[in-house]
């Protein structure tokens, strides 16, 4: 109510004055007090946007987190209606017990159902179903300009797929159809298997990946040579038996940014190396709780503080499949030869499912993302030459995680944003869209 | 399955409190005076779990109405396993300090329509012989600052009344809990200027409100260090208090 917000990588530093709402029924009246006080606002759900995505320019958002009602669920058929703050977790508290899980989910569950469709969100299985935006069959949309509507792929037609991966311009959406998948089991059947270089992370996923619903792999980003890209694969499906039970592990705390950051090259390189000599060699199968497969940083309460005062950057990229391998390895070694990068260092092969979603992130192709610490001359100097690497290859940065890419090179990743733009709420509009359209 | 009761029950403590009782099954009789508000709680509850949920429209300032809403409750519930009192405001201090019908107005938000409902459901508690009544109070009730004395009177003679029908009604089974939240994060703190750390989630206190009905705990500071906290403020000598602003 009082303390401010950023973003989930505390970077930019533009402190947000958050209005909460707690009901659709009062949402009208306070975004138009916001505009007629700012001009601009944005909707704000669970904080989890990385960069600049959900700062408004005004820096007065709408928060939608209170207003997180269940409105229908029907357990028959998986189908379920929900206002726009409730979060993953929620659904997952309610939906695992009737024996139905998310469709989609991205590597945390606290993220609001508005922001998982507003930023078009993918997770471990987006080679079998696409993104978050494939399973929403309609929400409702408040806007400034046209009042409440409802949106699917016969009613609003245009503005349903401007609001998919949208980025919260297009209106305020608030509440969301979600079709979820059916289980038997909350346990995840998972086999891990470490590999030593790029070209075994590659062999892999052509053999893995069609054979399991979720697929993922972690990578030591500051292996150098021969070494560069080794990492774990981890692949997992939903077990075919077992008990519907919640994870319930108590959560550890950071309990505030530290003012030097215990991650430095050194310590994260001694990570690293021990991590990866730890894993498996041979392919090792497991029944594990699906919390520490879907979202082992959930376990740690504000892990973002542990960057300490200046907060992190997130960069995650897609290259197209024809390109993929030869230029994964050489953001590899840039980064590698930087020495810098974070524990977190995320491969994934992504699909060919369309997403209904104009300005969706996810192609044919490898998705790479990895964390750094914010520090002066991150983006001149590394982050320049990876832009420029994934432009050549025809790829493309996630905006929900970004705080840095240039407007010359969003606009040629994401040349539908002219549609999106024409409409865009002109009551909306964040620090990141000002600063790529502009 | 408990057979619940909730006045304010769009209130942000009392919904959260709800949901844990729909994961067990229970069935509401939901009042406030907002009948879409009530809707879509029910909703809510519907797909927690709730075996079946009842809305009924009431400003509880019209005393003159609780009567025919009890007789609406009692003929959905059959009988009242767990009351709980949780409308409120949160009165403008300066406001009423310059305007004799708010403050009296406020009061009546915050005491009297409480009294009065307590009166009816402590009659309806001792026929029974058995059931829970919770009372959401405040610590403001426990001394009365500068800042919000006109809150704190209301709540103060919330509590008071909350203690004497615990002794009545303990004589028949039946338990009374007053509730003090401290700062919790709701509608109705919107916009206040309150310290960050001290601030708690609705959720959290809704699962020590559970634990204290099902325990019938007396008087449930939540969360738990305001206990703590009320106590040293509580025993401050008045030379002092009076020249602090609180």
């Amino acid at each position: 109510m009082t303390s401010d917000l950023y973003s989930w990588g505390r970077y930019p530093k533009h402190a947000q004055t958050a209005t909460p709402c707690s009901w659709r029924s009062e949402l009208q009246g306070v975004l138009t007090s916001l505009r007629d006080t700012y001009e601009e606002t944005l909707p704000y759900g669970n904080g989890r946007s990385y960069g600049d995505s959900c700062l408004a320019t005004s820096d007065q958002v709408i928060q939608t987190r209170l207003m997180d009602r269940f409105i229908k669920a029907d357990w028959q058929t998986g189908r379920i209606i929900v206002e726009a703050g409730v979060t993953l977790a929620q659904i997952l508290d309610i939906a695992i017990p009737n024996g139905w899980f998310l469709p989609v989910t991205p590597g945390t569950q606290f993220v609001t159902v508005g922001g998982a469709i507003a930023n078009d969100v993918h997770g471990k299985n987006h080679h079998r179903r696409g993104t978050f935006g494939n399973h929403v069959t309609r929400f409702g949309l408040l806007r400034s300009d046209k009042g409440a509507l409802v949106c699917s792929s016969y009613e609003n037609p245009k503005l349903y797929s401007a609001t998919i991966g949208g980025l919260g311009l297009t209106g305020i959406i608030t509440w969301g159809e979600i079709n979820l998948i059916s289980i038997n089991s909350s346990a995840i059947d998972s086999t891990k298997v470490r590999f030593s270089n790029l070209k075994e992370f590659f062999l892999l996923a052509e053999e893995l990946d069609h054979q399991h619903e979720y697929s993922v792999a972690w990578i030591d980003c500051l292996a150098k040579g021969s070494d560069v890209g080794r990492g774990v694969f981890i692949v997992g499906d939903h077990a075919p038996y077992g008990e519907l039970t919640l994870t319930k592990k108590s959560k550890l705390n950071v309990p505030f940014a530290p003012f030097i950051s215990p991650i430095t090259p050194h310590t994260l390189k001694c990570f690293n190396n021990m991590y990866w000599h730890a894993q498996p060699a041979e392919r090792t199968r497991k029944n594990v709780h699906y919390e520490p497969f879907f979202y082992p940083l959930d376990g740690i309460l504000n892990w973002n503080r542990i960057y300490g005062s200046k907060g992190f950057q997130q960069f995650q990229c897609v290259i197209p499949d024809t390109h993929a391998e030869a230029t994964v390895h050489e953001l590899l070694s840039a980064i590698a030869k930087a020495g810098q990068g974070s524990f977190l260092a995320v491969l994934k092969r992504c699909g060919e499912m369309p997403s209904p979603g104009l300005l969706s992130f996810p192609m044919p192709g490898t998705s790479l993302a990895l964390d750094f610490s914010q520090h002066a001359g991150l983006e001149s100097g590394l982050f320049r030459r990876l832009d420029i690497i994934v432009a050549e290859s025809g790829g493309r940065l996630y905006p929900a995680k970004d705080a840095h890419m240039s407007g010359e090179h969003f606009r040629s990743f994401y040349p539908a944003w002219e549609k999106v733009e024409a409409l865009r709420d002109p009551a909306l509009k964040s620090r990141f869209w000002k600063r790529v359209t502009s | 399955m408990k057979r619940i009761l909730i006045i304010g029950a769009t209130s942000a403590i009392a919904a959260a409190c709800a949901r844990l009782w729909a994961k067990d099954g229970a069935e509401f009789f939901l009042v406030g005076r907002n009948t879409e508000k009530l809707e879509q709680v029910s909703n809510d509850l519907k797909v927690h779990g709730a075996t079946a949920v009842s809305s009924y429209r009431l400003d509880a300032t019209d005393i003159a109405a609780h009567s025919v809403m009890m007789k609406n409750c009692l003929t959905t519930l059959k009988q009242i396993d767990i009351a709980l009192i949780a409308h409120g405001t949160l009165p403008d201090q300066k406001a009423c300090e310059n305007d004799v019908n708010l403050a009296l107005q406020e009061l009546s938000n915050n005491a009297i329509s409480v009294i009065a409902l307590l009166t009816l459901l402590g009659n309806q508690f001792e026929i029974q012989r058995h059931g829970s009544l919770a009372v959401i109070s405040s610590v403001a009730g426990d001394r009365g600052r500068p800042s919000n004395y006109l809150y704190g009177t209301a709540k103060a003679a919330v509590s008071t009344f909350c203690e004497g029908l615990r002794a009545r009604l303990f004589k028949v089974g039946v338990s009374v809990t007053t509730i003090k939240p401290g700062f919790v994060q709701t509608p109705m703190t919107k916009g206040l200027n309150l310290p960050p750390l001290l601030i708690a989630q609705p959720e959290k206190v809704a699962l020590s409100i559970v634990k204290a009905v099902q325990n019938k705990t007396n008087t449930l500071y939540t969360p738990t260090f305001w206990a703590l906290i009320m106590l040293i403020i509580k025993h401050l000598p008045n030379f002092i208090f009076k020249r602090i602003n609180l």
